[in-house]
């Protein structure tokens, strides 16, 4: 019978469980926060939170411990350098889970798994919008740069037939050249917006 | 091949159906952006949770 067998197989063989355990728990170390699963997440923190408990006292025996699952130096490193000490006045609990909604292709529910105290900060709204404007600003000069070299192939072109089309032609190079004038008088001052 | 002997009944059709009916799924509103979203899980509109903002949701 079944008894007291309480861990989340994850469809998979128990080395591939171990391994997608510890991979993503270095990813976890590593980055702060990971999105993955509910389950695989639920899984991850009880993984998780031993080494953690363990990286709490810095001993030869403890990191020799930790090391046995995480086979990542730098992420062994900052475990035993930061987060150990983070946690130190903390009975347990060191992750937080937070639900995510569901993915697209599957429909599995995700969740993000964070290390607590240790959750991004956000830019302010104001300045990312100031910076995404500046981004915008940049591509549209671009855009305007590469219209004007668009704009002087075209009248390379047109010039060579215009003999054949006498009464059209004439006024679509006057009028390419009236825009070309306008984009030209745009140009220098946005360039000088962008050094600002 | 096996075929029915007999036509099912509409009783015996709305009999069989009485366990199909669909609940509402259950949703709140948002205290930061006031749309609607499923208890528990991070606001897909302006994610938060918990008075926290938790994930950027890019505009556009």
């Amino acid at each position: 019978m079944r008894h007291n067998i309480d861990h989340r197989k994850l469809g998979r063989t128990s080395e591939h469980r171990l391994a997608l355990l510890r991979n993503q728990t270095i990813s976890l170390i590593k980055k702060d926060r990971i999105k993955t699963t509910v389950a695989k997440a639920k899984e991850v923190r009880r993984f998780v939170e031993k080494l953690i408990t363990l990286a709490k006292k810095d001993t030869l025996h403890a990191r020799r411990l930790v090391a046995k699952d995480i086979q990542d130096p730098e992420a062994l490193k900052k475990l035993f350098a930061t987060i150990g000490p983070l946690n130190a006045q903390r009975p347990g609990g060191y992750t937080r889970i937070i639900k995510a909604g569901f993915r697209r292709g599957d429909s599995a529910e995700e969740a993000i798994i964070e290390l607590v105290g240790r959750e991004p900060k956000f830019e302010d709204k104001s300045k990312k919008k100031a910076k995404k404007k500046e981004k915008i600003e940049a591509a549209e000069q671009k855009e305007v740069a590469s219209a004007k070299e668009e704009e002087k192939k075209k009248e390379v072109t047109p010039e060579s037939s215009e003999e054949s089309k006498q009464e059209t032609a004439p006024a679509e190079v006057e009028e390419k050249r009236s825009t070309e004038e306008i984009n030209k008088s745009e140009t220098p001052s946005e360039a000088k917006d962008e050094e600002k | 091949m096996p075929n029915p002997k007999r036509r099912h009944s509409k009783t015996r059709k709305n009999k069989r159906r009485t366990h199909d009916s669909l609940t509402a799924v259950n949703t709140i509103e948002c205290p930061k952006c006031h749309e609607y979203r499923l208890p528990h899980r991070i606001c897909p509109s302006c994610g938060y949770y918990n008075g926290r903002e938790v994930v950027r949701i890019e505009e556009g």
